[in-house]
């Protein structure tokens, strides 16, 4: 038993370098490693939530809806019926959540229309354009056409 | 005690009858989602359908996913290509001046085939830039959406040079790679994408292709879409519809 003891005491040092070794490594790894991790992949689900928190610039048609009576029964019953209200007013968030003191700026007429209308050959055949220089004869579109029912 | 092998075996299946009812209970208590929130990843897929015959090329879905997820001026985690195709198919005329941001002004070669192709990531099922993160901060969430996490990034750029539809890019303030998120933060509160909300003609789609009552179905089954890149089996989840052979 002594002998034993005796020659194999070169080893009892490695193991204990071995053991101390391995500590160290799981109290690191503990302390890097996020918390759940790999719970649904190689990566921290936090990071889930983390971007779930930013706000939205865009309240959605709906919301707009709910208080715009009067622009949405005019819209309804034109050809810019399926244009959201916010694809031509912006972003609209802000002023969805706080109507009385958010008030949204109105669009600049001359450039939205044409934005969408101007004629190009790569638009869709079917889709309805104009030369805005030769059609409105230097007018805003708004003189002739009304935003929300386009038809005259 | 004298023990039969039917009792043994009774008594096993007995075992991995509880065992399996505890860890079913133990992966629902895992999972619990937040108080008040209804929404189950597991349930969804996300994806887009982009309609090449109804886009007309305004810019709207570009400035509105800038707005949306302030998008650093000169990047763009969505742009339309304008392209120009002559009896040359190999080398169409491909602009997107400023990602389209302001639409584009008239074509400079009228009577030659010409469209859109607005582009964005394409939340491959298969991506090779979660492949090639080194610390696990982008990947593929149990939804379908491909996303990065802010706060574990490095910035070591291995992804923007992997994504094969060149969809990421190296936000100058946050020295970390950023792209589309298919506005996360939007989708899981019952919202559409920024891009799709202000789309004007309904080119721009989001897609739930876990959702039965989707209308993609109908969709995919009625047209002849494509993927970019098909070649590269990546999985990706964005449905093209009458898309050109000279896209690439
Ligand atoms: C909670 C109700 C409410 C919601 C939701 C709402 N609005 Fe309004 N909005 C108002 C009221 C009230 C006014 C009139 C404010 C005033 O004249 O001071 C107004 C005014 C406006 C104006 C006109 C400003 C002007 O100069 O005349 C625009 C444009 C507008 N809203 C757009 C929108 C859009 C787009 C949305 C959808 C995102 C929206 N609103 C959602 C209540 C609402
Ligand atoms: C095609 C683009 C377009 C769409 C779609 C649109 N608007 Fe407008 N809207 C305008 C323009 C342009 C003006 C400014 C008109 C002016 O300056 O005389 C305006 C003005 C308004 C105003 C100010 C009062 C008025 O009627 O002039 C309100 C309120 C408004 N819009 C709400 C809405 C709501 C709500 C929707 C969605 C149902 C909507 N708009 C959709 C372009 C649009
Ligand atoms: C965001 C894009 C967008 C903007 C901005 C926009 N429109 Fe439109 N417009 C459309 C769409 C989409 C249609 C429906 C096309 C269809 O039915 O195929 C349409 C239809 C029309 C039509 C009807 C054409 C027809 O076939 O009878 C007119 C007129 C029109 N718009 C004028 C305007 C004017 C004037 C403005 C500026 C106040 C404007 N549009 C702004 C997208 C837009
Ligand atoms: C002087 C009045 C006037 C002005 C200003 C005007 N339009 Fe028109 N627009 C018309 C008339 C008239 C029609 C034909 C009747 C109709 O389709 O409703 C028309 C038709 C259209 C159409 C449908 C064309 C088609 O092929 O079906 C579009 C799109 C249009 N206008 C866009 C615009 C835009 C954009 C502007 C601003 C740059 C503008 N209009 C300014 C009078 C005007």
């Amino acid at each position: 038993m002594n002998r034993f003891l005796r020659d194999s005491g070169h080893l009892a040092r490695p193991a204990l370098v071995l053991v101390a070794g391995l500590a160290v490594f799981l109290v690191v790894r503990g302390a890097v490693i996020p918390k759940n991790f790999g719970k649904y992949g190689h990566y921290r689900p936090a990071a889930l939530d983390l971007i779930r928190q930013h706000p939205a610039a865009f309240a959605g048609q709906d919301q707009c809806l709910a208080c715009h009576d009067e622009q949405a029964k005019t819209r309804a019953s034109g050809k810019h019926a399926h244009v959201a209200c916010e694809a031509c007013h912006g972003p609209q968030a802000p002023h969805a959540a706080d109507f009385v003191n958010v008030k949204p700026a109105l669009p600049d007429v001359a450039a939205l229309c044409a934005r969408c209308h101007e004629n190009d050959a790569a638009k869709p055949k079917n889709f309805p354009q104009v030369v805005t220089a030769e059609h409105s004869g230097g007018v805003v579109c708004n003189t002739c056409h009304q935003p929300h029912n386009p038809h005259l | 005690m004298e023990m039969t092998r039917r009792d043994l075996l009774s008594q096993c299946s007995k075992l991995l009858v509880l065992t399996a009812t505890a860890a079913r209970a133990l992966e629902q208590a895992g999972n619990a989602p937040a108080p008040g929130d209804t929404y189950h990843m597991a349930d969804h897929w996300w994806g887009m359908i982009i309609d090449i015959d109804k886009c007309i090329g305004c810019g709207n879905c570009v400035r509105a996913c800038s707005q949306e997820n302030q998008v650093p001026a000169g990047y763009f985690r969505t742009w339309v290509e304008r392209y120009q195709v002559t009896e040359d198919r190999d080398h169409p005329l491909v602009e997107s001046p400023d990602g389209a941001i302001n639409g584009f002004p008239p074509t400079t070669r009228p009577g030659v085939k010409s469209f859109f192709v607005p582009k964005l990531c394409n939340h491959c099922a298969d991506s090779p830039c979660t492949q090639v993160c080194p610390v696990g901060a982008t990947f593929i969430s149990p939804d379908g959406v491909v996303l990065i996490d802010p706060e574990y990034c490095l910035g070591c750029r291995y992804c923007i040079q992997a994504c094969p539809y060149g969809c990421r890019y190296y936000h100058p303030e946050k020295d970390i790679a950023d792209k589309c998120t298919l506005c996360y933060h939007r989708i899981t509160k019952g919202l559409t994408t920024a891009c799709c909300e202000a789309c004007p003609t309904g080119a721009r789609q989001l897609v739930d292709l876990k959702n039965p009552k989707d209308p993609v179905h109908a969709f995919l089954r009625d047209h002849k879409v494509q993927v970019l890149k098909p070649q590269m089996a990546t999985g990706a989840k964005i449905f093209y519809n009458d898309l050109d052979g000279s896209v690439r």
